[in-house]
């Protein structure tokens, strides 16, 4: 962690009952960098996830966002709605909450919720037809048409987003996410489901958000090639603690990684690498 | 070996029959225990007090072979329909025609509307019919908002209907404030207490939703009964002020709007005037929800009935978002109960039972949650529906429960099977009901 | 103090009434996810078949009370158990996978048939019958000359219930028909793909709830010596009320439920105002359902993001 990071993590703590899925877990995402949280499954990885997005109150723990101009927020004292709204955190889901029975521009067009009820006049500018209204309302229009550009749905923008095949889905929950204009953006699995094609398409969206954008990504995923291509840093947990940090190649020759992965214990594993197999 | 085919199909159909025979004996024979002592036996207060009773074989018998002749032609239907909720392939011609007439169903019934007092301007029943009829598709355009769109189980909407007719019938005839002005604040304290509502019921879900909102409107009811020096308890409050056409009113005398315009008075013109005063509140209502569909309040509505986690990931204020789609929906229920008041002149508790509510929330359920068209055309058919059984008054509950139980089997999702896109940007195409979700709080 | 525990021994048979039509609801939501609406008129109805089933063997000449007592009891259970069987059949189970607005809606309309047959059946009047189990017992006399009283009719409906809620509770843990009721409750994909007749166990649900409801029904009628056709509305939304507070899904959290429901109403109409006892039982709803969305003994739900 250092302070070039856009998130630092300190100590972060999750107790369900008697359960401690998170255990005094310190991390951080560099800016404008993409890092993966990985690890096996139960590992406390979507627990984090909903700490950082206000989903769940940590036990204990401090997860600080700083923003480009110096601004730091605490992310453990926000309640849900406002980690998106001031701190400018967006997630995706790992089994996909898009709205499905409005259209994928619908989907986006509600992203835009926030700056758009500014623009509206809390309604009432809206409801009599304002210039001002009108022309943000096609500012958000365009972004969202942009955005579904990128994505390769503007063809099937009208339709209803529960009609979508499921790669199309994901990318459109990743689209509408950005539509929030972030600073964070936080993937739950995006590559889940998803074929070689479509997760090779995946990668390159994500590089292009990362560096045409400038937003910084912090994503879970078990599919390694995707995790190998595009991390930046790799953060690997288990049983709620950090066993690992580094770049993807360090951390896929970490002997504690392949253990905790294979079920194994280290000198096992190590025995294994050194065999040459 | 070849098998007959006339004799297997033959043998196919005749355990048909026995199987059909079997299951309306069942039926006749449960019918027979169900209403044995319900219907066969008759009980009633005697004279002295004591109670008496005598026995009504003869209607027994009458019911269970209606029982058993009825499930016969209900099996039947079945073997020759198919099961209900089969899906029928309409041919795309077919399909092609409906999408065009449907485009029409909505102006033609607008334009209809308007020249109802035209066209029946002696028929002072039909007027009375349809003005009945404009207070409920107005009732249903403003529970909409909160059921329909927001996916907010609402089952006390007629506390905001009493609260409408209460603050306009108390205000007019303490205060004498007229009904233009009383308008606005019914509209503002009925909204009120749409927020009142919506706070405790922010973290509840579904079913839990839906029970304290009906505790609510118990309670308002009871508020009304039981505080008689305020509301005039069980009897109401008498002698609302008519309206006025702002404050020219519409009676015989030398200032009344007939004297005014040169032309002879006419009590019509009193019913005239109201119809033409709840059609321009309904499509204030209809205006105004419309609009707001395509504003970010109204799709942060209907983003909260398809996924609240979702929306508070967006940064979408659900607090807000509920609370709104409540006080919008209350303050149109207000609007109508300020009508209602001043229409009938008179309010009594009597008329702001769950039974309103559920009537309400059954035109919007059977209009199909969203859709505009769907509850308006709703609302002819079920009080239409109900004029029709203007006799049988007596039955008129047990008919409207029977109605609602097999519209529920038949259409569950409603009349309007789509809901219609706010945005677009190349094609308008409404999205099937089986897509939308329900909401689940 | 002694009009303090009278109301006491009031409320809690009130209570207990209240309770045994709670168990209904609270059986019925554990296992479908469904507000039966029209329980609260099945409760209704057992109160009529009662009434009828009563006047009958009086007028043949019965006269041993116990006995007729016993045969009302079973005869109501029954019948009303039936037409428990029938509105599940025909307004719910067609319903059962369709989405969650239809089936309750299918349940007030159920409801507004059941209150209108019995309106048409046996006409709009209040039935009163004379008191049929006379006599208690003084506990207390007081220094004010008020007397704390317990009847022989509250007697008995405190016995009947302790002795129905043993006897379900023993069911619901350790029969077979309760483990797959349990089961239903958990997944019911799963029950079904192990074996349990999922249609039957439901109907059963419906069934045991409505002979319940039958016997609150008969309580209520020897309790407070009359039927009406709108009486199970009103004590439909308290009992449930009285569902949800305990916490629904809970049945020792129904009868908790329907105890606090009861006590509440009766405390609070000796000692504030009668013709607010209902509002005060639906404040407590909202209250409580505010601090505690899931009820006071309700298993919280936890929602996976």
């Amino acid at each position: 962690m250092n302070d070039g990071d856009i998130l630092s993590v300190e100590h972060l703590t999750m107790r369900f009952g008697g359960i401690v899925a998170v255990n005094d877990l310190s991390f951080g995402a560099e800016r404008r960098q993409i890092t993966a949280l990985i690890g096996p499954n139960g590992a406390g990885k979507t627990t984090v996830f909903n700490c950082i997005t206000g989903f769940y109150k940590p036990t204990s723990g401090a997860m600080k966002l700083t923003h480009d101009d110096g601004r730091g927020i605490q992310l453990e004292r926000l309640n849900d709605f406002r980690i998106s709204k001031q701190a400018r955190v967006a997630r995706t889901f790992q089994n996909i909450r898009l709205f499905p029975g409005m259209t994928a521009l619908e989907n986006l067009m509600v992203a835009q919720h926030n700056a758009l009820m500014r623009a509206s006049g809390l309604t009432f500018l809206g409801l009599i037809g304002a210039p001002s209204w009108r022309r943000a309302e096609t500012r958000a229009i365009d972004l969202a048409r942009t955005w579904l550009e990128r994505i390769g749905l503007l063809g099937r923008a009208d339709d209803a987003a529960g009609n979508l095949p499921y790669g199309d889905q994901r990318r459109l929950e990743i689209a509408r996410a950005m539509c929030t204009e972030p600073a964070l953006l936080c993937l739950d699995e995006p590559a889940a489901g998803l074929n070689a094609r479509e997760s090779a398409a995946l990668s390159e969206l994500l590089l292009a958000i990362r560096t045409d954008h400038g937003t910084s990504i912090l994503l879970i995923e078990h599919d390694m090639s995707v995790v190998m291509e595009i991390s930046d840093r790799v953060v690997v947990m288990d049983y709620g603690v950090k066993i690992a940090e580094g770049t993807p190649r360090e951390v896929r020759d970490d002997p504690k990684v392949i253990a905790a992965y294979l079920g194994a214990d280290e000198e096992e594993a190590i025995a294994v690498m050194e065999s040459g197999t | 070996m070849s098998v007959n085919p006339a004799a297997s199909e033959k043998a196919s159909r005749i355990p048909g029959v026995a199987f059909i025979f079997k299951k309306a004996l069942i039926s006749a024979l449960v019918a027979l225990v169900l209403f044995s002592l319900m219907i066969g036996v008759r009980t009633e207060a005697g004279p002295s007090g004591q109670l008496i009773y005598w026995t009504r074989f003869d209607d027994l018998a009458a019911m269970v072979a209606t029982v058993f002749g009825g499930s016969i032609v209900v099996e039947l239907l079945r073997q020759w329909w198919g099961p209900v909720g089969t899906v029928r392939v309409v041919p795309p011609p077919v399909q092609d025609a409906l999408a065009v007439a449907g485009r029409w169903v909505a102006p033609v019934l607008l334009i209809f509307t308007f020249l109802v007092p035209v066209i029946f301007y002696n028929e002072r029943y039909i007027l009375d019919l349809g003005i009945l009829v404009l207070t409920y598709v107005m009732l249903g355009w403003g529970l909409n908002v909160v059921v329909g769109l927001a996916g907010l189980l609402d089952l006390g909407y007629v506390a905001f209907y009493a609260v409408g007719a209460y603050s306009y019938a108390l205000l007019a005839t303490n205060f004498g404030l007229s009904f233009w002005v009383c308008l606005p604040l019914a509209g503002i304290l009925a909204a009120f207490w749409g927020v009142l509502l919506g706070f405790p019921v922010l973290r509840l879900r579904g079913d839990y939703l839906a029970i304290v909102t009906l505790a609510f409107g118990e309670i308002i009811r009871l508020v009304i009964i039981n505080w008689q020096s305020l509301t005039g308890g069980p009897n109401g409050v008498t002698g609302i002020p008519r309206p006025t056409m702002f404050g020219i009113p519409l009676s015989p005398g030398e200032d009344g709007l007939a004297a005014r315009l040169g032309i002879e008075f006419s009590p019509t013109h009193r019913i005239v005037f109201l119809f033409y005063l709840i059609l321009a509140l309904a499509l204030l209502t209809n205006w105004v929800t419309i609009r707001l569909r395509r504003l970010p309040i109204g799709r942060a509505w209907e983003a909260l009935r398809e996924d609240e986690v979702a929306c508070r990931a967006l940064g979408i204020n659900t607090t807000t978002t509920k609370l709104t789609a409540f006080a919008t929906g209350a303050m149109f229920g207000g609007f109508a109960g300020a009508f209602f008041a001043t229409r009938q002149g008179f309010i009594s508790p009597e008329s702001f039972t769950f039974q309103e509510s559920a009537l309400v929330l059954a035109i919007v359920v059977l209009g199909g949650m969203g859709s505009q068209l769907g509850v308006a055309l709703a609302a002819l058919a079920m009080i239409g529906g109900f004029e029709l059984f203007r006799g049988l008054d007596q039955y008129r509950m047990l008919v409207f429960g029977v109605a609602m139980v097999l519209l529920m089997i038949w259409r569950p999702r409603g009349l309007v099977g789509h809901r219609a896109p706010t945005v677009f940007l190349e094609r308008n195409q409404a999205i099937s009901s089986d897509l939308v979700k329900e909401g689940h709080g | 103090m002694d009009y303090f525990a009278q109301q006491l021994i009031n409320g809690l048979v009130l209570g207990s009434i209240y309770g045994l039509i709670a168990i209904g609801y609270t059986m019925v939501y554990g296992i479908v996810g469904m507000i039966n609406f029209a329980h609260g008129d099945i409760f209704m109805i057992g109160g009529f078949i009662a009434l009828i089933t009563f006047l009958i063997l009086v007028s043949f000449g019965l006269t041993v009370i116990p006995v007729i007592l016993l045969i009302v009891l079973l005869v109501s259970m029954a019948v009303t158990a039936l037409y428990g069987w029938t509105v599940e059949r025909i307004a719910y189970r067609p319903l059962r996978h369709s989405f969650r607005l239809a089936p309750m809606l299918s349940a007030i309309g159920m409801s507004f048939v059941l209150i209108n047959y019995s309106q048409v059946a046996q006409g709009a009047r209040v039935k009163p019958v004379p008191p049929i189990i006379t006599g208690g017992y003084t506990l207390h006399e007081g220094s004010g000359g008020f007397v704390v009283q317990l009847s022989n009719i509250q007697i008995v409906v405190v016995i009947t219930t302790v002795v129905l809620l043993a006897l379900f509770t023993w069911l619901v843990a350790r029969t077979r028909l309760g483990r797959d009721m349990r089961a239903c409750e958990q997944d019911q994909t799963m029950a079904a793909l192990l074996g349990v007749d999922v249609d039957r166990t439901i109907s059963m649900t419906f069934v045991i709830g409505a002979a319940l409801a039958a016997v609150a029904g008969m309580m209520y009628l020897l309790y407070y010596g009359l039927v009406d056709f709108f009486m199970g509305f009103v004590a439909g939304i308290k009992a449930f009320t009285a569902a949800v507070l305990g916490g629904i899904g809970s049945l020792p959290g129904a009868m908790l439920g329907g105890l606090a429901i009861g006590l509440i109403e009766t405390l609070w109409s000796a000692y504030f105002s009668v013709e607010y006892k209902d509002v005060a039982a639906f404040s407590i709803l909202i209250i409580v359902l505010i601090f505690l969305p899931t009820g006071l003994l309700g298993r919280p739900e936890v929602e996976k993001v």
